[in-house]
C-alpha cells in the first residue's frame, strides 16, 4: 500500500502485551486452566493489535498514502507512542510470560538436538497464518478489492470499491497479523516496551523481499533468518548481524526492487 | 521570423568540452560521414515475454525529419528509450553516426553526444523559474564543479532571452515553471531541448494539447530545424504529419510496417488493416 | 566572463540576512561570554555554564540538520543514517580527547582506560597518531567523507531512490552501531569515550575553554550557513532541486545526477562529522548509542519542525526541539517521548512547510524557499 510501517515491531509488542494479559486474567480466575490461555489469547491479540491498526490508520496513515517518506516518519512517531504507552502501563521492566506445561519440553531427535515443542508448534501455527492470508488475498472478494485497491487506487474507487474502507481493514488485517506474531513471540521471547525495537531490521526484510509481495517478504525472511542464525553458530550474534546488514545494503545495490520485483514498462 | 538555425548553429570546436572527468562522457566523436544519423538494426526489447519492439529497423540520415505513427502498444515510446539509453535493447545494435554505440552508454552521456528528447507528458522543472529551466539544459559544461562556479556570461543570457523569444516565454521569464498552461510547457521543452543544440532531436507527441496555431508554429519551427538537425517525431495528429512533409515509418507490434510519404502510406492496405482493425 | 570569489559569496545572501547572521556572531562571541565571565551567578544578568553548554550543544545539533537539508530538502534524498556520520565526527575527535588524558585516567597508563581494562598492550593501528591535533582534524572530515562516498557511490550508482534510500542508510548506522557496541572494535564499547581532561593542553572544564568552544562553534554554523546559501543559490543547487523534481529528465540533458548527489552527500556527511567534533568536547561523552536510528530520525525531525528546503528552518528546528526536550526531561521525563511522537506526526500531517513555512503563511509571504 506504499506504506513502510515502523511501528511494526510494536504491533507485535501489543499482541505480546496482550497474551501476557490474558495470562494474567486467567492465573486470577481460572487457575486450572492455566495451559490453555495461549489459544485463548490469539484472538484477544489479533483484536488488540488490528484496533490499535485501525486508531493508527484512522487518525494518521490515512493522509499520507503515496507519501512513503513522510509515513517513515510519522509511523516512527507511533511507534514511540506505543512504546512509552506501554512503559506507562505496564512499566519499564520485561514482564513474564511462561510456556504452559503442553509447550514444554520438546521432541529429542537426536541424542543433543532437541526439538522444543514451543518452537514447533510455532512454526505451525505461522504456516497457517501465512496459509489463511493467502487465501484471503487470492479467494475472498475482501482480498481481490484489497489488491484492486494497492494496484490502482482512482480506478477501483470509480468502479465502486470503497477504497478507504479497504484501505483500514487491510491495515487491521496487517496490525492483526502482527498481534497474531506477538502471541508466538511471548512463548520464545521477552515480553517488554523494547520488544519491537529489536525488530526494525525485519522491515529492511520487506525491501529485500520486494515491497508490496508477500512471498517476497516470506522467503526473504526465511533466508535472511536461517542465514543469520547460522553465522551466528560460526561468528557470533552481532558479528551476524552487521554482515546480515552488510549483505542487505549489498544485495539492495543489485535488485534494488527486491527479489520479485515487478518487471515491465510500468517500473520507473 | 524563424532565424533558429542560425542561432543554434554550433561555433564552438567539436570535442573541446568533452574532457572526462572521473571516467564519464568517453565517448566518440559523432562521424556523420556516410550521411546516416542514427541506425537501429534488429532491436528487440521484451518485458516478462511480450515483445516491445521485435527485430526493429530504422535508419534516420543526417538532416531528415522523419515522422514515426502506429497505434497505442506499438513500440514507439520503448523505441525512443531503446536510443537514449533508458531501456537496454535485449539484442540489436543501435548506432548514432557510423561510430557511437548508444547501448553502451549511458543516459547523461547519450545527451552529451547530441541527442535530445522531448517526452511525452512535459518534463519540465515545475519548481524552477522559465529562466532557470532554459538555463540548466543550455548546451554548457555540465560536471559537478563547473556547476558550482558557473557565473552566466553575457552571451549566454542573449542566447537564453532569444530563446524565450523564440517559444514566445519572453514575458514569462521569472514565473515558475509549473504554473505554465499545457500548451506553454510544450514550447518551454521545445525551448529546452533547442538550447541544447543537439544534432538528434527526438519528439514525443510534440502538439498535443495544443492550439491551431500553436501548432502551426511549431510545424513551421520543425521544418526550418531539419537539414542542419535530424528530427524524429513520434505524432498521432495526421494533419500535423502531413504538414510536415518527409518520410513516415509504421510501427505496429514492435516492428516497421510500411515506410514512404505519407499518401503512400496511407493508402497502404496493411496499414490500413491495423488501425481500423480487423 | 569570472566573477570574484567575494562577489559570489557576498550575493548568497542578502541584506537583512548578513545583519541577522552578524547580530547572531556578536551575541555569541561577544554578549555570552561577557554575561557568563563578568557578573555573579546570583545577578539576573548571569548566562549560567549550564545555559552556555546547552546552546553550544544545540549549536551543533543545528550545524547536523542544516547538513541534512542540504541532502533532503535540497537533493530530495532522505537520509535516515546521518547520525552516523556525526557520531564518526565524535569518536575521530574523541580519540585525540582521550589521549589528551595521558596519564591522569584512573589506572595511570599511558593508553585510554579502556584499553587497560581489556588488557591491551599497545594502541591498535587505527589509533595512531590520534594524539596530535591536526591528524584528527583531519580523520574528523575524512573519515565521514569516505564512509559517505564509497556507501553513496554504489548507492546512487545503482540509482536507488526513495524509501529504499532511507531504510539502507537506517542499515547503515544500525550496523555501525552495533560493530561500536563490541569492546574489540577499539571504541570503547558500550561506554565509548567520556572523563575527558584537556583540549590542546586546556582544562576542558574551564569557562574559558568552553566559551571558546562555544564561540567557534558559533563561527561554524554561520560559515555553514552562508556556504549551504551560496551552495543552494549556485548553478549547482538548481541541478540538485532538478534532480530532486525530475531525476530522468535531468539525465536527459546531460548532467550525471550520480556525482551530483554524490557530492551534496559527501559536503553534508563531513559537515556532520565536524558538528560531531564540536559537540564531543562539550558534552563530554561519546557512546555508540549516538548512532541508534532513532538518533538519525530525530534529525529528520529537526528539519522537518523549521522547514525543509529554508536552510534557517532547520536551524530553528534544531533548536525548539532541543529546547523543548531539555526543558521535558527535567519537568515531565515521561511525557518527553508523546511530545517527540506528536510532534513527527503532527508536521509530517499538518506542516509540511515546516514552522517557516507557517509562518510565511501567516505572514501571506509568497514562496521565497531558498530551494
Amino acid at each position: 500500500m506504499g506504506i513502510i510501517n515502523m511501528a511494526h515491531g510494536e504491533l507485535l509488542m501489543v499482541g505480546a502485551y496482550a497474551t501476557y494479559g490474558m495470562q494474567t486474567l486467567f492465573r486470577a480466575y481460572f487457575p486450572d486452566a492455566i495451559d490453555w490461555y495461549p489459544p485463548a489469547a490469539i484472538p484477544v491479540a489479533f483484536f488488540a493489535a488490528a484496533l490499535v491498526g485501525v486508531v493508527m490508520e484512522r487518525t494518521v496513515i490515512r493522509w499520507l498514502y503515496g507519501r512513503t517518506l513522510e509515513t517513515l516518519l510519522a509511523t516512527w512517531g507511533l511507534s514511540l507512542v506505543l512504546i512509552q504507552s506501554a512503559r506507562v502501563l505496564f512499566g519499564a521492566q520485561n514482564v513474564e510470560v511462561s510456556n504452559p506445561s503442553w509447550m514444554s519440553g520438546g521432541i529429542e531427535v537426536m541424542p543433543n538436538l532437541i526439538l522444543p515443542w514451543n518452537r514447533i508448534i510455532i512454526v505451525g501455527f505461522a504456516m497457517f497464518v501465512l496459509f489463511l492470508v493467502r487465501v484471503l488475498m487470492n479467494k475472498t472478494r475482501l482480498g481481490m478489492f484489497v489488491r484492486a485497491v494497492t494496484q490502482n487506487r482512482a480506478m477501483a474507487g470509480c468502479v465502486g470499491v470503497p477504497t478507504s474502507r479497504i484501505d483500514t481493514m487491510a491495515f487491521a488485517l496487517g496490525a492483526g497479523i502482527a498481534g497474531l506474531g506477538g502471541v508466538a513471540l511471548s512463548q520464545i521471547s521477552n515480553v517488554g516496551p523494547d520488544m519491537g525495537q529489536g525488530y526494525i531490521v525485519d522491515s529492511f526484510m520487506v525491501v529485500v523481499g520486494g515491497v508490496g509481495q508477500l512471498a517476497g517478504a516470506v522467503w526473504a525472511a526465511l533466508g535472511l533468518g536461517i542465514f543469520s542464525k547460522l553465522l551466528e553458530g560460526c561468528a557470533g550474534a552481532v558479528i551476524a548481524k552487521i554482515s546480515i546488514l552488510v549483505c542487505i545494503i549489498i544485495f539492495i545495490q543489485k535488485r534494488p526492487q527486491g527479489i520479485f520485483a515487478l518487471k515491465g514498462r510500468f517500473v520507473e | 521570423m524563424l532565424n533558429t538555425v542560425d542561432l543554434f548553429e554550433d561555433d564552438r570546436p567539436e570535442g573541446s568540452d568533452g574532457a572526462d572527468q572521473m571516467g564519464q562522457f568517453v565517448t566518440g566523436e559523432l562521424d556523420l560521414s556516410h550521411g546516416v544519423a542514427l541506425y537501429l538494426e534488429d532491436i528487440t526489447v521484451s518485458f516478462d515475454g511480450f515483445k516491445a519492439l521485435n527485430n526493429l529497423n530504422l535508419a534516420i540520415n543526417a538532416g531528415e525529419l522523419r515522422c514515426i505513427i502506429g497505434p497505442n502498444g506499438a513500440g514507439k515510446t520503448t523505441m525512443m528509450d531503446v536510443i537514449t539509453g533508458k531501456t537496454r535493447p535485449d539484442s540489436g545494435k543501435a548506432f548514432f553516426g557510423q561510430s557511437i554505440d548508444l547501448t553502451r552508454l549511458t543516459e547523461p552521456e547519450i545527451a552529451h553526444v547530441g541527442i535530445g528528447r522531448k517526452f511525452q507528458k512535459p518534463t519540465i522543472f515545475e519548481q524552477h523559474t522559465v529562466f532557470e529551466n532554459l538555463e540548466l539544459t543550455m548546451k554548457t559544461d555540465k560536471r559537478v564543479w563547473k556547476s558550482l562556479m558557473a557565473w552566466l556570461a553575457g552571451d549566454e543570457r542573449d542566447k537564453i532571452a532569444e530563446t524565450l523569444r523564440l517559444i514566445r516565454l519572453d514575458k514569462e521569464a521569472d514565473r515558475q515553471a509549473g504554473l505554465l498552461s499545457h500548451g506553454q510547457k510544450q514550447w518551454l521543452e521545445i525551448g529546452m531541448l533547442l538550447i541544447q543544440e543537439p544534432k538528434l532531436l527526438l519528439l514525443d507527441e510534440p502538439v498535443a494539447g495544443m492550439t491551431d496555431d500553436e501548432t502551426m508554429r511549431t510545424g513551421e519551427l520543425f521544418v526550418s530545424l531539419a537539414g542542419k538537425h535530424s528530427l524524429v517525431v513520434v505524432e498521432h495528429d495526421m494533419a500535423f504529419v502531413e504538414k510536415l512533409g518527409g518520410l513516415v515509418t509504421v510501427l505496429h507490434e514492435g516492428s516497421v510496417l510500411a515506410e514512404g510519404d505519407l499518401a503512400t502510406v496511407q493508402n497502404d492496405q496493411r496499414v490500413i488493416e491495423v488501425y481500423l482493425g480487423r | 566572463m569570472r566573477k570574484p570569489l567575494t562577489i559570489r559569496i557576498l550575493s548568497a545572501l542578502d541584506k537583512k540576512s548578513w545583519l541577522a547572521l552578524g547580530v547572531f556572531l556578536a551575541l555569541a562571541l561577544v554578549v555570552a561570554p561577557v554575561l557568563h565571565l563578568n557578573f555573579p551567578e546570583d545577578s539576573a544578568l548571569h548566562v549560567s555554564t549550564y545555559a552556555i553548554t546547552l546552546i553550544g550543544k544545540i549549536m551543533c545539533y543545528a550545524l547536523v540538520a542544516v547538513a541534512m537539508d542540504l541532502i533532503w530538502g535540497c537533493g530530495g534524498i532522505l537520509s535516515l543514517g546521518h547520525g552516523l556520520f556525526f557520531a564518526l565526527g565524535c569518536y575521530a575527535f574523541g580519540m585525540y580527547l582521550m589521549r589528551q588524558i595521558g596519564r591522569d585516567g584512573s589506572y595511570g597508563a599511558d593508553l585510554p582506560d579502556f584499553m587497560v581494562f581489556l588488557d591491551w598492550k599497545e594502541l591498535p593501528w587505527f589509533w595512531v597518531g590520534s594524539d596530535s591535533f591536526g591528524w584528527v582534524a583531519f580523520l574528523v572530515m575524512a573519515v565521514p567523507a569516505v564512509v559517505a562516498f564509497v556507501f553513496g557511490y554504489f548507492a546512487f550508482r545503482s540509482r536507488i531512490k526513495g524509501v529504499y534510500f532511507s531504510i539502507i542508510t537506517l542499515a547503515l548506522t544500525y550496523a555501525a552501531m552495533l560493530l561500536f557496541f563490541r569492546n574489540e572494535t577499539g571504541f570503547g564499547g558500550n561506554n565509548g569515550f567520556t572523563d575527558f581532561k584537556r583540549v590542546l593542553g586546556y582544562t576542558i572544564t574551564s569557562s574559558e575553554t568552553r566559551l571558546v568552544l562555544f564561540g567557534l562553534t558559533a563561527v561554524m554554523l554561520a560559515v555553514t550557513l552562508v556556504f549551504a546559501a551560496w551552495l543552494v543559490k549556485s548553478k549547482f543547487g538548481r541541478v540538485l532541486t532538478a534532480i530532486r523534481d525530475a531525476e530522468s529528465r535531468v539525465m536527459f540533458i546531460g548532467y550525471n545526477p550520480l556525482w551530483y548527489k554524490l557530492t551534496i552527500w559527501v559536503i553534508s556527511a563531513v559537515l556532520c562529522g565536524i558538528a560531531g567534533a564540536l559537540y564531543v568536547p562539550q558534552v563530554g561523552i561519546i557512546n555508540p548509542s549516538e548512532m541508534s536510528p532513532g538518533n538519525s530520525i530525530e534529525i529528520a525531525i529537526w528539519v522537518a519542525v523549521g522547514g525543509r528546503g529554508t536552510l534557517i528552518g532547520p536551524i530553528i528546528g534544531a533548536f525548539v526541539v532541543n529546547l523543548a526536550k531539555s526543558w521535558f526531561t527535567v519537568s515531565f521525563p515521561e511525557y518527553w517521548l508523546f511530545f517527540l511522537s506528536l510532534l513527527f506526526i503532527v508536521v509530517t500531517l499538518m506542516l509540511p512547510q515546516g514552522l517557516v513555512g507557517l509562518w510565511k503563511k501567516l505572514m501571506d509571504k509568497k514562496g521565497a524557499a531558498a530551494c
